[in-house]
């Protein structure tokens, strides 16, 4: 306990704690809402590919001294393009081509890094260091968490039914292209703010447990995002402070206490949860 | 008139069809029938645009790409995820999108259409369950109401009654019946050759393109039966017609 009030001290006194903490909510917020929709259309995989897809473009940013938002989007965006490509003009299955896509563009760019930075950077930008978060970083988290909570305002009902049914949308004339690549850019963006909390490797995390411990728990989209994010955010501010008071890496702190809070949901939840199962069971039993 | 001109549809290069032509009329319940794989829910895909075609649909003179509002589409046994979070009432407001268009959210008069379709089908009381708590009858029931939401001239559903009870089968025809006397186009996909007399007043017979189409009476002949399924499967048919 004494450790939390120490925590809390620090907290008070440190700058770089507190823009740690900042950063690491409000990326606990934006990938809970975006992983929601990512878990819903059944993207997972795709999520895991965009992600270490934008490292090559970090490299090139590095590189040239341009925004690392600029390089990551470009190529999570071609790298989005190009398993679409690969997946509708040859006989291979979707998955495959993001195996493939993903797998290169990783390489690659770890290859770059290597050649641009010092290990010590390639370390974070894998695993992650919200304890390096400056102000122009918490300034970026906060322009993409804003730019996450209007597309999701405004195109709610659209995001909502190209998940849900995608025939239906395209039946009435909806460019389900255009959602689906803004989805797209918009977890690019994503992806660079959590590049800092939890590092390349583990955004996948992020964008999945918590979205779908909220799955487990809710029956309506808004309540799911609402949970999802919550859960992030939460994930993040206790991971923080394990990270801060065990001197652990941030990244693999935040996701292991996400993946906690899942594995208790998955025991307790009422929907789809172990023990509402046996309730089942018992119910037909008797 | 929702007229086809020369659709081609092909997958990978083998062709479903080729160059087929057909208009369906106001006012009647179309069916369209054929054994499986003879194209027919192709027929519907590449009408809408929703497959890469040749050819053209247009409905009174105007391509199906401009008046989509106008149509409505209930999909062949949608390969939808059920635990999706999204309640009957939802489901049923997703009818109203495309007139909405972009940014805009539903109101108070779209939530009225919804719930009063709802009652139409005979689930308002289920309109808070999670979709994926309903019978087979019953959520088909929904995709009609989201249909009916959507105010189209045109509606075309494609096998609504595979898998369901007697009671949603008859509940979803009193629908279609409503809108066939309201003077809209109803084209229904069927696959039970024994309601065919009862349930439609024209038919359009497809094997890999037309057989026959006209009215019931006429093109629902042995002959025709036997071009498009088998002449044994057509014999049975019929002599059990004549039998019965
Ligand atoms: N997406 C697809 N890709 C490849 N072939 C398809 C696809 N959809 C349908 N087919 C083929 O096209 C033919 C017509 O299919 P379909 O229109 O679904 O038939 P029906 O609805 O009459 O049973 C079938 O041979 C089917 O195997
Ligand atoms: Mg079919």
């Amino acid at each position: 306990m004494t450790s939390i009030v120490e925590f809390l001290h620090a907290l008070g006194h440190y700058n770089f704690l507190q823009s740690a903490l900042m950063a690491a909510i409000m990326v606990g917020i934006m990938s809970g809402i975006i992983g929601s929709f990512i878990i819903l259309r059944g993207m997972s995989l795709m999520g895991d590919a965009i992600s270490h897809s934008v490292l090559p473009g970090v490299a090139v940013a590095y590189m040239l001294g341009v925004n690392l938002m600029i390089g990551a989007t470009t190529f999570g965006v071609i790298a989005a393009l190009l398993i679409g490509f690969v997946a509708s003009n040859s006989k291979l299955k979707n998955d495959t081509a993001i195996g493939i896509v993903f797998s290169a563009f990783f390489a690659l760019g770890f290859i770059l890094i290597s050649m641009a930075e010092s290990s010590t950077n390639l370390h974070h930008i894998l695993f992650g260091n919200v304890l390096a978060v400056s102000d122009s970083d918490l300034l970026s988290t906060f322009v993409v968490l804003a730019i996450v909570i209007v597309f999701v305002f405004a195109l709610f009902k659209e995001l909502q039914i190209t998940s849900f049914d995608e025939v239906f949308a395209k039946s009435y004339g909806l460019n389900t292209s255009i959602i689906h690549y803004g989805l797209m850019i918009i977890l690019t963006l994503v992806t660079v703010s959590a590049l800092q909390t939890v590092g390349i490797i583990l955004i996948v995390a992020m964008l999945i447990t918590p979205a779908a411990t909220a799955f487990l728990w809710t029956n309506r989209l808004v309540y799911m995002l609402f949970v999802s994010s919550g859960v992030g955010a939460v994930a993040s501010i206790v991971g923080l402070y394990l990270s801060y008071t065990m001197n652990w890496a941030s990244g693999p702190a935040i996701v292991l206490v996400a993946a906690i809070i899942f594995l208790i949901s998955f025991v307790i939840a009422p929907k789809q949860g172990i023990l509402a199962k046996l309730g089942v069971k018992n119910v037909k039993k008797a | 008139m929702l007229q086809i001109n020369d659709l081609t549809v092909a997958y990978s290069n083998v062709p479903v069809f080729t160059d087929l032509s057909v208009n369906f009329s106001p006012g009647k319940i179309t069916g369209i029938i054929g054994p499986n794989g003879a194209g027919k829910s192709t027929l519907i895909k590449g009408t809408l645009g929703l497959v890469r075609r040749s050819g053209n649909a247009t409905l009174n003179g105007t391509a199906i790409n401009r008046v989509r509002q106008k149509i409505a589409y209930v999909e062949q046994r949608a390969a939808l995820d059920l635990t999706f979070p999204i309640s009957v009432f939802e489901v049923v407001l997703t009818g109203t999108y495309g007139k909405l268009g972009l940014f805009k959210s539903p109101g108070r008069k779209e939530k009225e259409l919804a719930t009063d379709a709802l009652k139409q089908v005979n689930l308002s009381e289920f309109k808070n369950r999670q979709i994926g708590e309903l019978s087979g009858g019953q959520l088909q029931r929904v995709f009609v109401a989201r249909a009916i939401v959507q105010q189209a001239d045109v509606v075309i559903l494609d096998e609504p009654f595979v898998g369901i009870d007697m009671k949603s089968e008859e509940e979803i025809m009193n629908v279609l019946r409503g809108w066939r006397d309201a003077g809209k186009t109803i084209i229904v996909v069927h696959h039970d050759l024994n309601k065919v007399a009862a349930y439609f007043d024209e038919l359009l017979i497809m094997n890999h393109g037309v057989i026959d189409h006209g009215p019931v009476a006429t093109v629902y002949t042995q002959e025709n039966m036997a071009r498009a399924f088998s002449a044994d499967l057509s014999a049975v048919l019929f002599n059990k017609r004549a039998g019965a």
